[in-house]
C-alpha cells in the first residue's frame, strides 16, 4: 500500500496511448505544486512513459503499483 | 604486451555543436506522407510530444496536403489538372489508405474497426487534441499549388499557415528532434 494522500485520482482505464500522457499533460495543473495525482490505467506502456513524461515535463513519478487490475502510477507536480 | 588502449578518449568524445546554434526542446516534423497508418503515427507522436512539453510543428508536404482537404468545403474555377489531381487524391484524413494491407479496402476497414474496438483516438479525435495542446501545422506552399489544392478547402485548424522550405529549415535547425514521416 502506498501511503501517499493523493489530491485527486484520474480513471484513465481503457485508454491506450497517446491517450494517458495527453490527458495527464492536461490535468496535472489542476492540482497544486507539490501535489500527488493517483492515475489508473489499463495501458502497460504508461509504465515506462509516465516517467519519460514527468522527466521531461519536470513533473515526477513517486510510485508505481502493479499486480492488480489496473496500474496505479503517483504523479507528483512540481512546476 | 602493448597495454595501449585501442581508442584515446578524445576520439569518443562528441563533435562540439556549432557555435550559436541553441537546441530547443522542440520537435520539427515533415509529413510526407498520405497514408492512413503514417499519418496516425505522426499524430500520436506530434501529441505526445506536445503532452510532454515540447514546442511541436508539423509541415505537411507533397500528399500529406491531401490528408489536410475537408471534404465539406467544395471550390470551383479549377483547370483540368487540377481537377484530376483532386479527384484522384483523397478528400481528407478519413479517406486516407493504409500504405501496406489496404486490399481494395478491406484491410483499411477492418484496421479502422479494430482501433474502434481497442478504443484508441481517430485521426479525427488526435486532430482535435493536437488543436487543444497548440500543436503547429504549416502547409507546403508549393505542393498545395502542384497538387491543385486551394487554401480555402483545407480544415479549419486554429494554428495553421502556408509556408516554404526555408520556414521548415529555421525550425528544425533549432529543434533538438526532427522527423520524416
Amino acid at each position: 500500500m502506498s501511503d501517499i494522500t493523493p489530491a485527486k485520482i484520474l480513471d484513465l482505464k481503457g485508454l491506450p496511448c497517446p491517450m494517458p500522457v495527453v490527458k495527464m499533460s492536461q490535468e496535472i495543473g489542476s492540482v497544486n505544486v507539490g501535489e500527488v495525482i493517483e492515475v489508473h490505467t489499463t495501458d502497460p506502456g504508461s509504465l515506462s512513459d509516465f516517467p519519460a513524461w514527468a522527466e521531461t515535463s519536470g513533473n515526477e513519478v513517486v510510485d508505481t503499483e502493479q499486480g492488480g487490475e489496473f496500474i496505479k502510477i503517483f504523479v507528483k507536480r512540481n512546476n | 604486451m602493448n597495454a595501449e588502449p585501442t581508442r584515446k578518449p578524445e576520439e569518443s568524445a562528441p563533435a562540439p555543436k556549432p557555435a550559436g546554434v541553441v537546441l530547443e526542446n522542440k520537435l520539427s516534423m515533415v509529413v510526407f506522407s498520405g497514408d492512413l497508418d503514417k499519418l496516425l503515427a505522426a499524430m500520436i507522436i506530434a501529441t505526445g510530444a506536445a503532452a510532454m512539453g515540447m514546442k511541436v510543428v508539423m509541415f505537411f508536404t507533397f500528399w500529406g496536403t491531401a490528408a489536410l482537404r475537408d471534404p465539406k468545403k467544395k471550390v470551383g474555377g479549377k483547370d483540368f489538372m487540377s481537377k484530376m489531381f483532386g479527384w484522384m487524391l483523397p478528400k481528407g484524413r478519413n479517406a486516407l489508405k493504409l500504405s501496406q494491407m489496404h486490399m481494395a479496402g478491406m484491410g483499411t476497414a477492418m484496421l479502422k474497426g479494430l482501433m474502434k474496438k481497442k478504443n484508441a483516438p481517430t485521426l479525427d479525435q488526435l486532430f482535435e487534441i493536437a488543436a487543444q495542446l497548440g500543436v503547429e501545422i504549416k502547409v507546403c506552399e508549393m505542393s498545395m499549388d502542384l497538387m491543385g489544392f486551394k487554401h480555402e478547402e483545407i480544415i479549419d485548424y486554429p494554428n495553421l499557415d502556408y509556408v516554404g522550405v526555408a520556414t521548415f529549415l529555421a525550425n528544425s535547425g533549432k529543434s533538438a528532434n526532427q522527423l520524416f514521416i
